[in-house]
């Protein structure tokens, strides 16, 4: 098994006492694609970064078992963290906007990350740089190695850092929102890209997101998450079959073209589903 | 509409230089107006109050006192375009050459303070952002609060009596000792640069001595600046969302911090370090009035004092002329420096 | 209403009932931000007890802060001297607390100078744009080009040492910042949705500027001001320092130090104790100021 999550806790301080973000929950992925679901504040992220420890400095996060093939993320030591973080599994970010240093070239940054695995010269870096921007179908790739992030759409920036996480051929692969910063046209190029990449590479794909249908398509398993638990868990396949009145509320909320109705149907949320 | 970037470049090439000359004029205009109305009559300064009344008048006439201040102000704003300053009524000599002869020595000692804040400054500020709250945070924070907080004077005075007096670390006041003075022969006019020019190492050992105290105190005061505005900066930044992505491709903590993080503040700190060395000039004044330093800020407090006008005007336009450049400095280094801009 | 200002769980509701109890509720949470930060209320006391000493300098002092005493010069601090005598063998205890209040009169004057003209400058550019925007900000980038303090002293010397002339000339250095400061707040604040919806309704510029811009500008200035209350100390005591500003009989910390300054080596404390007060008294500001800040924006500091 390439992550097994069990009874993971992260809390931040509060005025009082502690405020728990993501409370208590268990997961497993092995060789496939995960989708991480749920509305903003549900702990989805907060999952993902404790998987690689990169949580904010104030947060506190306490498992039963917290593993990354078979190594102790919580024990780990931070050299041992640096051999999975960028070499056995990549980490993708929601806006490129942000997420790609805007003082570096996309080149230089690819390159970064290719050479912190493989000790090569800095020629040979920039080669494999220019190969990876290929790979995630940049037209242009010699062009855009030389680009800042500002000088580059959405979309571009985001197969940047896709090809920069693929740069040291990780095992997981794991996406917070790649997609919810982008045009709704680019989205669905990202997300058959990161299928392809993953599906070619043998990874394993954690994609996190608020877009339950799209998760559904894309993913094998689907998680639920509300307000730190995961609420159900199910295979993509069985989507229809939800039991749990969220997840049920979720697909519910979603227009539909073939079954069109005059007004859509408003959440009500259950006190009950916090328990 | 997009212009061609060369065409860009000569635009604001173009505002930057006519609002310099715009500033400059500004700062001329200020400094004359205040330098004429001063109330101590000049002339009687240089005569004496017990002078004839027609030799005094000979001596307004050649000064040009007699003229309507526009006049003045026109016959002083052409001799400046020419590099003229007028004479000082002290010294005798004409303000340049006295610029010339001071100026190198405030230079001398900001920068050697400017050296020692930058290194001690910028290390403390990212030190303290990373390990933020710490024991070692908390006591750089209430250094850089007393830094921040204390009057030169006292700092100065304060240093002189525990360097100087009760530990006998430093030499006095002055830029090298008595025995030594003009002993080197002046081609910078930076006393340690010319001493070693010279091959004087007994000079320069000792002129360096006299830096240390002086520097340290000015560079005390801004390297509180730094720290504080480093860590600031650096905290900001190690928010910043591509620090995770940097944290994520498994890079050491240390290029994180200082590839990443550093990288991304260091054009604001470039414009942090210009004006502080900006500020260092002010606080040369105080800090060199304390330490007998012979620097242009010794001269225009003497000027002051004794209202002598011509060196007064001298040295403040000198000290904005250099305040602005440094602003500019600022201003283009964040142009030149930032892919962004 | 008084009575409820004390009462916890009415100022901490998360659903207030008034707008006075909204308000009230969001002052009381500054404050126990503010309270909860020791180094901003050791500043915020250490204020009040300086503006106290300044008050009751009359009722507090020992001596008499001009009377000399030529046989009593230059002693160490003992039982009739607390802080011991300055060279012409005056209490400088004494001196001290009557320094105290030159040294807040003046930053309350440069303070009640500043703000208001700042402020007026500032919103009136950032309202008005055009013209007036682009002579206002030159105007304060002539006066940002100088160096503060030379053209203080420049200033200074033109008109007459003294206090009146370095108020004048503190004030005329310090203003250019808090333009900048409630321009910059202008700017955002006059294409917000509510300042059109007043226009709409009918209010003149002026109204606009004085109702609602300029109180939305108020805090930042506020904190502006508190954090540059303890450069306006070190400003004022430097020039009393070079001999420009309060002068020589007067108890001013700045040129207590001067007058002092040639006993250093023997009488050490003559000239470092008006010093040290002039630490104390910008540390404490600047220890408020900071403490301010953050209760008012936690994510800087």
């Amino acid at each position: 098994m390439l992550v097994e999550i069990s009874g993971l806790t992260v809390s931040f301080p509060a005025r009082q006492g502690r405020h728990v973000a993501v409370r208590d929950v268990s997961m497993t992925l092995g060789t496939e694609k995960l989708g991480i679901v749920g509305e903003s504040g549900s702990g989805k992220s907060l999952t993902a970064r404790a998987l690689l420890r990169l949580l904010p400095p104030a947060a506190e996060a306490t498992a039963k078992a917290l593993r990354f093939d078979g190594i102790d993320v919580l024990a780990a030591s931070e050299k041992q963290m640096g051999q999975i973080r960028g070499r056995r599994a990549g980490l993708i970010l929601q806006d490129p906007k942000f997420s790609l240093n805007p003082i570096m070239t996309a080149g230089d940054q690819i390159a970064e990350a290719w050479r912190n695995r493989r000790k090569g010269s800095r020629r040979e870096a920039r080669e494999a740089a220019i190969d990876l921007l290929a790979q995630v179908q940049i037209r242009d790739p010699r062009r855009v190695a030389d680009a800042y992030p500002h000088e580059l759409s959405g979309g571009m920036g985001q197969r940047v850092m896709i090809a920069m996480m693929l740069a040291p051929d990780p095992e997981l692969l794991i996406a917070d929102e790649p997609t919810s910063a982008l045009d709704a046209s680019v989205q669905a190029e990202i997300l058959k890209l990161m299928e392809d990449l993953v599906s070619r590479r043998n990874m394993g794909l954690m994609l996190i997101s608020h877009d339950l249908p799209l998760v559904g398509h894309f993913c094998d398993r689907v998680a639920v998450m509300y307000a730190g638990r995961v609420v159900e868990e199910l295979a993509a396949s069985e989507l229809a079959k939800a039991q749990h009145p969220y997840t049920r509320a979720l697909l519910d909320c979603m227009p539909s073209l073939t079954h069109p109705r005059p007004r859509l149907p408003v959440m009500v949320r259950d006190p009950a589903w916090l328990a | 509409m997009t212009r061609h970037p060369t065409v860009q470049m000569l635009i604001r090439l173009g505002t930057t230089v006519s609002s310099l000359a715009i500033t400059m004029f500004g700062l001329v205009l200020v400094t004359f107006f205040i330098g004429r109305v001063i109330p101590i009559d000049p002339v009687l300064t240089i005569l004496g109050d017990h002078a004839r009344p027609e030799l005094v008048e000979r001596l307004r006439m050649e000064l040009g006192l007699d003229k309507p201040l526009p006049v003045q102000f026109w016959i002083y704003l052409k001799n400046l375009l020419q590099g003229d300053l007028g004479r000082s009524v002290m010294t005798t000599n004409r303000v340049v050459d006295d610029i010339r002869l001071y100026f190198p020595a405030t230079v001398e000692l900001g920068t050697v303070a400017m050296i020692f804040a930058t290194v001690a400054g910028i290390p403390l500020g990212v030190l303290s952002a990373v390990r933020r709250n710490s024991a070692l945070d908390q006591a750089v924070r209430v250094f850089s609060l007393v830094g921040h907080s204390i009057p030169i004077p006292v700092l100065g005075l304060g240093s002189l009596l525990v360097f100087y007096a009760w530990l006998g670390w430093a030499p006095g006041t002055g830029r090298v000792g008595v025995g030594y003075v003009g002993l080197t022969p002046s081609v910078t006019g930076f006393l340690t640069v010319d001493a070693l020019i010279a091959g004087d190492t007994e000079v320069f050992w000792d002129a360096a001595a006299h830096l240390m105290l002086p520097a340290g105190v000015l560079a005390y005061f801004s390297m509180a600046y730094i720290s504080r505005m480093t860590r600031a900066f650096m905290i900001d930044a190690l928010a910043g969302e591509y620090v995770i992505t940097a944290r994520a491709k498994g890079l050491s903590p240390a290029r994180v911090i200082w590839r990443h993080a550093f990288g991304n503040i260091a054009v604001r700190l470039v414009t942090v370090l210009a004006l502080t060395y900006a500020g260092l000039l002010e606080g040369a004044v105080v800090t060199e009035m304390i330490f007998s330093w012979p620097g242009i800020g010794q001269y225009l407090t003497v000027s002051l004092l004794n209202a002598d006008m011509n060196a007064v005007i001298g040295a403040t336009l000198l000290v904005g002329f250099v305040y602005m450049l440094l602003n500019l400095f600022a201003d283009a280094a964040y142009r030149i420096l930032d892919p962004r801009v | 209403m008084t009575a409820r200002l004390f009462d916890r769980a009415w100022l901490l509701s998360d659903s207030p009932q008034s707008r006075t109890q909204a308000a009230w509720g969001r002052r009381y949470r500054l404050w126990r931000d503010f309270r909860a930060n020791r180094p901003a209320l050791i500043g915020f006391v250490t204020v009040m007890a300086l503006l106290l000493c300044a008050i009751f300098a009359p009722l507090l002092a020992t001596h008499d802060p001009v009377a000399q005493n030529l046989g009593q010069r230059l002693q160490p601090p003992s039982a009739a001297h607390w802080l011991g005598t300055d060279e012409l063998g005056r209490d400088v205890y004494s001196r001290l607390l009557y320094g105290a209040r030159i040294t807040l009169g003046m930053v309350l004057a440069v303070v009640a100078l500043v703000a208001p003209v700042g402020l007026a400058i500032g919103c009136i550019a950032g309202y008005y744009r055009g013209i007036a925007d682009v002579v206002l900000m030159r105007v304060t980038d002539v006066f940002l080009a100088f160096p503060r303090l030379i053209l203080a002293l420049a200033f200074v010397a033109a008109i007459k040492p003294g206090m009146t002339s370095a108020v004048i000339a503190i004030a005329l250095t310090t203003w250019p910042p808090y333009a900048r400061l409630a321009r910059a707040e202008t700017l955002t604040i006059r294409d917000a949705d509510y300042i059109a919806a007043v226009r709409m309704a009918g209010a003149s510029p002026g109204r606009i500027i004085l109702r609602h811009i300029m109180p939305l500008c108020l805090g930042s200035l506020i904190v502006r001001v508190t954090l540059d209350m303890s450069s306006i100390i070190i400003f004022a005591a430097s020039l009393g320092f070079l001999g420009m500003g309060a002068q020589a009989p007067s108890p001013e910390w700045g040129t207590m130090i001067a007058t002092a300054r040639r006993f250093l080596l023997d009488q050490w404390w003559v000239p470092l104790i008006p010093g040290i007060a002039i630490l104390v008294a910008s540390l404490a500001f600047n220890m408020m100021g900071d403490g301010l800040r953050d209760a008012l924006d936690p994510k800087q500091g």
